[in-house]
């Protein structure tokens, strides 16, 4: 048995878990029109490769990833391309990206897939690829491209594959959902990420308020024979942030600023887990994923197997929604998540939960009181920073007292916030701060090497003059040593023959 | 001779303080040629933080320049596409009272970049001249392209260009570039006292 450590602070909202119903799965109605993103990923966006009024196949690549930190999009269903354009997508900014907008004919076609089911004749590295080619990108919320992740490079050799079934944040029951309905998916894809990362160990970890994916799974590693440890650990809030999570299973920390594979760890979400296995064994790229519809203001919550650009609006009227006046729509949790502002905007890779939440249950935030210098914010910091500090700092926009006090270490959890009896909006501070310093950062950058291009120019320049200079110094010298060679002055001949000419012209005009 | 001054008291000390200077004066001479700087590290510190557009709104041709005229006791408001970021930062090094941006030099705007309408352009190469930074490529009598990553926005290619083909577009636009804004701090209920509550709910 492992022993399972402490976090430091974290807190505990009240779950509300049962309204979704985990366990229960089923799958959303296919919409008319689907929108996909060329960003649903962290890093560059994907290129498209069809064009309006194309004729797609599930499946199909739509569009391409560019470069290392990119992943694909493919066709979820058979349709027709009907537009690429800018659209209102789910983003906490509200604003608009490019997206394919894909019109289903409802035959739902797909290409054919050709898996591996024996994955393990094949090189890591060749796997690693088709996990790539497959679109996967973390499937917890992030959006970091898994490819990149199971490739930390030779010098940091992992030995244990960590999944992360922590699942914390309350109302979410899309990961306790998966690993309850696909948990034999579940172990064969961990099983394949441990081989693709040549990891000795696997821990499956889930928080102990799911005790039915903890036998579920269980269950699933007796069958498959596989020597895979699932570990419970006690329900708190943020045990599932990757630090976090690392530090219960093993009571290690990842350094500042480092990742985990400097300790010899990949940490991924079950959902990614299920989509690798998926990707290599049954050869589908990732084009849906399960979502959570809950809140109050749903008159039918539950977990949904959805396409990936199914409309907002449409699963929620799928789950029968009530909407109140001024209804806000959550994308993510309760704690992390943004209010969106579009409900034509797509469900994208990322999006494990929506929620719809009555005024009475999750009222608008109350007004920001002055900070009381209580202290319970570091308390129920679980990355063990100063908020307090943090949130004067951010507000002087110091910058160099911010890295100081490691705030890019901060993970956004709002249990800072959450506990604060001023109510005032401390995450949205950090982030504001975090965005100004990669700003001042790429902006210094840019002015380095503005000013070294500057000099280059003024060295050349000058250079350039001084050439022109001394060509022209040595032309003269040249006219006067011929001058004293011939005992005549070339530039007394030329003066002489531009009078005699004058002349010439002033007799015959 | 040691025992004469030993009864010249005033001798000795008078004696001993001249030594005494004399071997650090040298010491502080050796210093000063061995150890000496070269440029003005204040300037230095200055250019650091000005913004190398490059566009010469404060008046001086470049940044550079426009650090040496702050050396030397010149206004440090006079650099629009630093904005009050680099007026605070300089203020900073200075220790001296931020000031508001001189308007007489310009307004700060979001920053841009230079695109050339490339059907167009004529290849007259006059803004690849004009360019502090050698962001403009390309050859008499063919088309020149900016390379967006090293414009510096400073508009110094406009006005040579004889056919207009040259816009500012914005640099920093889209989702890529947004960032949360710090929350609005204006309702602080702390500056309303109960009384004025009940004013407000009545209204």
């Amino acid at each position: 048995m492992r022993e399972i450590h402490d976090i430091h602070g974290g807190i505990h909202p009240p779950e509300r878990k049962t309204l979704s119903r985990p366990g229960e799965l089923r799958d959303a109605a296919l919409p008319a029109r689907l929108v996909l993103p060329l960003r649903q990923h962290l890093g560059v966006p994907a290129k498209a490769i069809v064009e309006v009024g194309d004729a797609v196949l599930g499946g199909q690549v739509l569009a391409q990833a560019q470069g290392v930190m990119s992943v694909p999009v493919h066709a979820p269903t058979s349709g027709t391309i009907s537009a690429i354009e800018s659209r209102p997508i789910a983003h906490a900014s509200g604003l608009e990206d490019t997206c394919i907008v894909l019109e289903t004919d409802g035959a739902d076609e797909s290409i054919r897939c050709e898996g591996i089911p024996e994955w393990q004749t094949i090189a890591p590295s060749l796997l690693v690829e088709r996990i790539r080619e497959a679109g996967i990108a973390g499937m917890g919320g992030a959006g970091f491209p898994t490819a990149v992740k199971l490739n930390p490079g030779a010098t940091k050799p992992i030995d244990t594959l960590m999944i992360n079934g922590t699942e914390c944040e309350p109302y979410i029951t899309a990961d306790d959902t998966l690993m309850q309905c696909q948990a034999d998916a579940l172990v064969e894809g961990a099983k394949i990420l441990a081989y693709v990362v040549g990891a000795e160990r696997v821990v499956i970890g889930i928080e102990d308020n799911k005790p039915a994916a903890i036998s579920r799974v269980t269950a699933a590693v007796q069958n498959a024979g596989a020597d895979i440890e699932v570990a419970s650990f006690p329900t708190k809030y943020p045990s599932g942030g990757e630090k976090q999570f690392i530090e219960i299973l093993t009571g290690q920390q990842v350094p500042s600023g480092g990742i985990p594979a400097d300790i010899g760890l990949v940490c991924v979400n079950p959902g990614t887990a299920v989509a690798a296995k998926e990707a290599i064994v049954d050869g589908k790229p990732l084009t849906h994923r399960i979502v959570t519809l809950t809140g109050e203001a749903l008159g039918k919550p539950g977990n949904v197997t959805a396409c990936i650009g199914t409309p907002i609006a449409h699963l929620l009227g799928d789950a029968s929604l009530s909407a109140e006046e001024r209804q806000r729509i959550i994308h993510g949790g309760p704690m992390m998540g943004f209010a969106v502002s579009d409900l034509d905007a797509p469900i994208t890779k990322i999006t494990n939960c929506l929620l719809a939440p009555t005024a009475r249950e999750l009222p608008p935030p109350a007004p920001a009181k002055p900070c009381i210098r209580c202290g319970h914010c570091a308390e129920a910091c679980p990355a063990s920073l100063l908020p307090q500090q943090l949130y004067w700092y951010a507000r002087a926009k110091d910058h160099e007292q911010l890295s100081e006090h490691r705030l890019l270490d901060c993970i956004e959890c709002g249990a800072c916030a959450y506990v604060c009896p001023s109510q005032i909006p401390l995450v949205q501070y950090y982030r504001a701060a975090k965005g100004q310093m990669r700003d001042s950062e790429q902006e210094k950058r840019r002015s380095d090497n503005s000013r070294e291009r500057f000099e280059a120019r003024q060295t050349r320049l000058e250079a350039e003059a001084l050439a022109k200079e001394a060509k022209r110094a040595a032309r003269k010298a040249a006219a006067q040593e011929k001058a004293a060679q011939d005992g005549v002055d070339p530039i007394q001949a030329a003066i002489e023959r531009a009078q005699a000419r004058k002349i010439e012209q002033g007799e015959t005009p | 001779m040691i025992a004469a001054l030993t009864e010249q008291p005033l001798l000795i000390a008078l004696l001993a303080l001249l030594s005494l200077g004399g071997i650090f004066g040298a010491l502080l001479g050796f210093a000063a040629v061995r150890f000496r700087v070269e440029g003005n590290p204040i300037s230095e510190q200055i250019n650091a933080l000005l913004p190398q557009t490059q566009c010469g709104q404060c008046g001086y041709p470049g940044c550079r320049p426009y650090s040496e005229a702050i050396t030397a006791g010149d206004a440090i408001n006079k650099c629009p596409p630093g904005g009050e970021e680099t007026i605070q930062a300089l203020a900073d090094l200075l220790d001296v009272e931020p000031q508001p941006l001189d308007a007489e030099h310009g307004t700060e705007k979001a920053p841009v970049v230079a695109w050339i309408r490339e059907a167009e352009c004529i290849g007259c190469t006059k803004c690849i001249q004009a360019c502090p930074v050698d962001a403009i490529l390309g050859a008499a009598k063919v088309m020149h392209t900016v390379i967006a990553d090293e414009c510096t926005g400073c508009d110094l290619c406009l006005d040579p260009c004889p056919v207009d083909c040259i816009d500012l577009i914005p640099r920093k636009e889209g989702i890529a570039f947004w960032h949360w804004n710090l929350p609005t701090e204006e309702a602080m209920p702390a500056n309303i006292i109960a009384s004025d509550t009940r004013t407000r709910d009545a209204a």
